[in-house]
């Protein structure tokens, strides 16, 4: 019985899904050795993966009119039929919860589910960025406390004032994550005994010669303003986290708020740094997934052409003069680069082998896979595996648009002297941290008129938009309660190159 | 593994987030809606409707920062080029390098188009609008289901048993199926005691078992008579207005004119439908002498005579004593005329207004149409206003219910409508 086909023709139903399930879920486990999360598969309408989309996938959110802007969007485009909708979405959780498409044919529900339910899985649970960002324990019943405690506010306090807040925190969420671990207080015993560590070596080391060495001039006023900054945090990137510890004029209620919003923004930031990585972890799954079980004879051809069709759809890559052309596919690269180190892994050539000592020919390809799964985001990922061969393949170049040059410069090409530079380039491209501003907060005056000072560092003569960081900006003024002023900084020459500034609403 | 069905859950999970919505954008909504309506007959005024609006206030910022001054493109599919050549810049076609994606997104943000549905669409169109004093007497807020008698089931609630019923249904099948009276049997057993021969004896024992046998098996009261009585909820109209139309239809009013006056009523009619419960139209037309006449005729036939305002306000006098009491609806009259009065009798209407008509309504509307060249009207109304016209002027300083508006287009009925009904705060700021 176990090898009979699990579906014939389009249709499914329920059944049909758990036969799927539990197929696919020996590949993974005894072919692939995928390690996920219990699985939780729900079937919604294309109105409800509407809705889904408006409240970024999550199946409950905070009321929102940004959401409803976007759902308003999405209906318009979906009704004209300019855009299909997506067959799933899937979601960070344990269990991992992936929706299905009522529409899809039997086919495409065990792509989805071998894309998302198996590959997204695994990813989520083994990749080390959501292992230390994320709490997919968790995450659902914090997303019901969050709906729960903003509809209570807006119960208390009114729509407005809880619609301003969210706006403002809204606009800040990209400057609202940690790209570090925060450094853990003490707690009192170990406090206690480190003071007791360091007063022993001072003992040790005590001598009265140093008492007669003269004091450096101005140090008395530096450190004056270093306590402030260490006592404040500062310089400090995670701006919706200084807000909510430090702002003075917030309630307690809008702190709550702002962290709402701060942590919804930290458990999507390991997306951003690993859309390649994601979805090539998926797509190379679902191909692999439907391949055995096209071998082992549980899905008949037409369904394999089915599944083909959709594959190749979804991992096609435009040539940049192409008219569909829209960048770089992530599909697409991701999943040629998990194929291409199976490639590395089982069939070396000798330029492999020159590149990638550590892989090539070790024969093992899905341990290696699943070792670059746990331990890479997007960028790092790209600078360490994009091989010579796949850009070849790709025919990447990298052209350079100076404002300086009258031209534009093809600076390197897929050959022996561009392989690295265009590695770089690529993974920099992908790299969320260097193309997000890098905006801190550096200081506020506590003695005159509590003024916030940021500071941008500009790379590249990157200036910010000066409307949209105006808007910005007034929004931070309104949760800051006091002026709030945006220095734009020349990170190599310490130049200012700009300065915003704006006032509290009164 | 767990399956969940959510298709059945309830849709329209973003019905708040989408009224969120629309609130923040309700100024430039209304101003697309506006737009929109301008150019829409009255008949499809009840369409869905794509509207575009400006995302002005709906701007959602970030910090984003420029493109710079150096970009690095890394793109696939190079046929051509090798290290170090140069493209010329202009040629935006062929190498489609770094203009497209950053400005177009930008731009995309400034317009938005989203369809409004039909119930959104009129919600917003009219919510400007509000009929004064709607807190009549009788308004109560809360909606209220009454419960009225509606014949009878035979099914029911034992208190809800009609008793009669039950009984006269009974009676008819014990009729119907010929049971046993008390007074017939207790008869025999008297001729049985007084009997005394033995074969009459026998058959009246006889008769008697077979009437006391037959009397069993009819049951005097049986399921099947029980009747109760039935209920039905029907909404209590608990708001309820009429409105009247009056309109001259002397010989000086053109068929444009009337048109321009029914596209007025109807737009008041879709108007109070939405504020009311029931809605009831009275059409009064006057020449010299009034009338109450159905819509078809009201708008459709011409009659001649001299004109005699009085008459029209005189006859709604008498069908609100008749019909409508005051206490118990809200009253609305609109009227249309061309502005022509006999001297002698504006008076005497001036009299019926202030002090019969104006004190039982909740407003009243005159709208004064010329069906002339329109600029010409337009020129002629500034310098010369009708007699009837400075009739009511003099009436209105004296009461707020009473509103003047002048129109000779289409398009300006709209407009004019709006101002009729706009908010009362609003209405004292804004000049007429």
């Amino acid at each position: 019985m176990s090898d009979a086909a699990l579906f014939s023709g389009r249709e499914w139903d329920f059944d049909t899904i758990q036969r799927i399930h539990d197929a696919i879920a020996v590949v993974a486990q005894k072919e692939l050795g995928l390690d996920t999360y219990p699985n939780q598969i729900e079937i919604i309408t294309a109105e409800q993966m509407l809705d889904a989309y408006a409240s970024i996938g999550m199946p409950l959110y905070y009321k929102h009119w940004s959401f409803g802007k976007s759902f308003a969007e999405h209906e318009m485009i979906y009704r004209k039929g300019l855009q299909n909708l997506a067959y799933e979405i899937v979601i960070n959780s344990n269990p991992c919860i992936s929706y299905l498409l009522e529409e899809s044919s039997a086919t495409m529900q065990t792509l989805v589910i071998g894309h998302a339910a198996f590959g997204h899985n695994h990813f989520f649970k083994n990749n080390y960025q959501f292992k230390q960002w994320t709490d997919p324990d968790s995450i659902l019943d914090y997303l019901a406390f969050a709906k729960g405690y903003i509809a209570s506010c807006e119960e208390r306090h009114g729509h407005g004032p809880v619609e301003r807040l969210l706006d403002a925190a809204h606009a800040l969420t990209a400057q609202g994550v940690d790209r570090y671990a925060r450094k853990k207080s003490f707690d009192m015993k170990r406090e206690e005994a480190r003071e007791r560590e360091r007063m022993a070596e001072r003992e040790q080391l005590y001598n009265d010669l140093w008492r007669t060495v003269p004091e450096k001039s101005g140090r008395a006023k530096r450190s004056a303003e270093e306590k402030r900054r260490a006592l404040l945090g500062l310089p400090q990137e995670n701006i919706l986290y200084f807000l909510e510890k430090v702002a003075p004029r917030l309630k307690p209620w809008q702190r709550e708020l702002l962290r709402i919003v701060r942590l919804m923004a930290q458990y999507f930031y390991p997306q951003q740094q690993t859309k390649v990585m994601n979805e090539g972890c998926a797509t190379y799954c679902h191909y692999c997934i439907m391949t055995a079980l096209h071998e082992q004879g549980r899905i008949d051809d037409g369904s394999l052409m089915e599944f083909l069709h959709s594959h190749t759809d979804v991992t096609r890559q435009a040539a940049y003069n192409d008219k569909y052309y829209g960048g770089i596919n992530p599909y697409a690269l991701g999943f040629d680069m998990m194929s291409d180190i199976a490639r590395i892994v089982c069939e070396p050539t000798e330029e492999d082998r020159a590149w990638f000592p550590e892989i090539a020919g070790t024969g093992d390809a899905l341990a290696t896979l699943r070792h670059v799964w746990a331990n890479f985001r997007d960028d790092s990922f790209i600078a360490q595996f994009l091989s010579p061969h796949l850009m070849r393949k790709w025919r990447l170049f990298h052209v350079v648009d100076d404002d300086s040059a009258k031209f534009l410069e093809v600076k390197a090409i897929h050959n022996e002297r561009g392989y690295r530079d265009l590695r770089r380039t690529l993974a920099s491209q992908f790299d969320v941290a260097q193309n997000a501003p890098d905006i801190q907060v550096v200081d506020v005056n506590l003695e005159g008129d509590r003024r916030l000072v940021l500071h941008h560092r500009v790379m590249n003569g990157r200036v910010l938009e000066p409307e949209n960081a105006q808007l910005v900006l007034n929004h931070l003024a309104y949760l800051w309660g006091y002026e709030v002023t945006l220095n734009e900084i020349d990170a190599a020459s310490e130049k200012l190159l700009k300065e915003h500034s704006a006032k509290a609403p009164a | 593994m767990h399956i969940i069905d959510r298709r059945l859950n309830p849709s329209g999970k973003n019905f708040e987030n989408r009224q969120r919505f629309l609130r923040r954008a309700k100024r430039v909504v209304e101003q697309a809606v506006r737009e929109a309506s301008r150019g829409r007959t009255i008949e499809d005024l009840e369409a869905p409707a794509e509207i575009t609006i400006t995302t002005e206030d709906m701007r959602q910022p970030t910090f984003r920062p420029t493109p710079g001054s150096r970009r690095d493109y890394l793109l696939p599919g190079n046929r051509d080029y090798i290290e170090g050549d140069l493209i010329e810049r202009d040629r935006s076609d062929g190498h489609g390098v770094g203009s497209g994606a950053g400005r177009g997104g930008g731009k995309a943000e400034d317009a938005f188009r989203f369809v409004l549905s039909r119930e959104e669409f009129l919600n917003i169109f009219l919510d400007d609008l509000e009929l004064p004093d709607l807190a009549k007497r009788r308004v109560a807020l809360n909606e209220l289901d009454e419960l009225r008698r509606a014949g009878y089931t035979t099914s029911g609630s034992p208190a809800n048993l009609s008793i009669p019923r039950t009984l006269r249904v009974s009676l008819s099948r014990r009729i119907a199926l010929g049971r046993p009276k008390q007074q017939e049997i207790e008869l025999l057993e008297r001729e049985l005691s007084e009997a005394v021969e033995a074969a009459a004896l026998e058959t009246k024992a006889e008769e008697l078992m077979a009437l006391q046998r037959k009397r069993s098996r009819i049951a005097y009261l049986d399921p099947l008579d029980l009747r109760y009585r039935r209920f039905e909820r029907t909404p209590k109209p608990v708001t309820q207005a009429v409105i009247f139309c009056l309109m001259d239809v002397s010989g000086s009013m053109t068929e444009h004119m009337k048109d321009i006056a029914k596209r007025f009523f109807t737009l008041l009619h879709i108007f109070l439908t939405r504020r009311y419960k029931r809605i009831e139209l009275v059409f009064i037309r006057h020449t010299d002498t009034a009338s109450e006449v159905d819509e078809n005729t009201f708008f459709h036939s011409t009659e001649t005579g001299g004109t005699l305002v009085s008459s029209a306000l005189a006859e709604m006098l008498r069908i609100v004593k008749d019909r409508y009491d005051a206490d118990e609806w809200n009253i609305y009259a609109a009227q249309a005329s061309d502005g022509d009065n006999q001297e002698s009798d504006n008076a005497r209407a001036a009299e019926l207004l202030q002090n019969g008509v104006l004190p039982l309504c909740q407003y009243f509307a005159y709208i004064e149409v010329s069906g002339a060249g329109p600029d010409i009207a337009d020129a002629l109304s500034l310098t010369s206003r009708s007699s009837l016209w400075r009739t009511y002027s003099m009436v209105q300083r004296r009461g707020g219910k009473l509103q003047m508006r002048r129109v000779s287009r289409r398009a300006q009925i709209f407009p004019v409508f709006r101002e009729l009904f706009q908010r009362r705060a609003a209405k004292e700021t804004a000049a007429p």
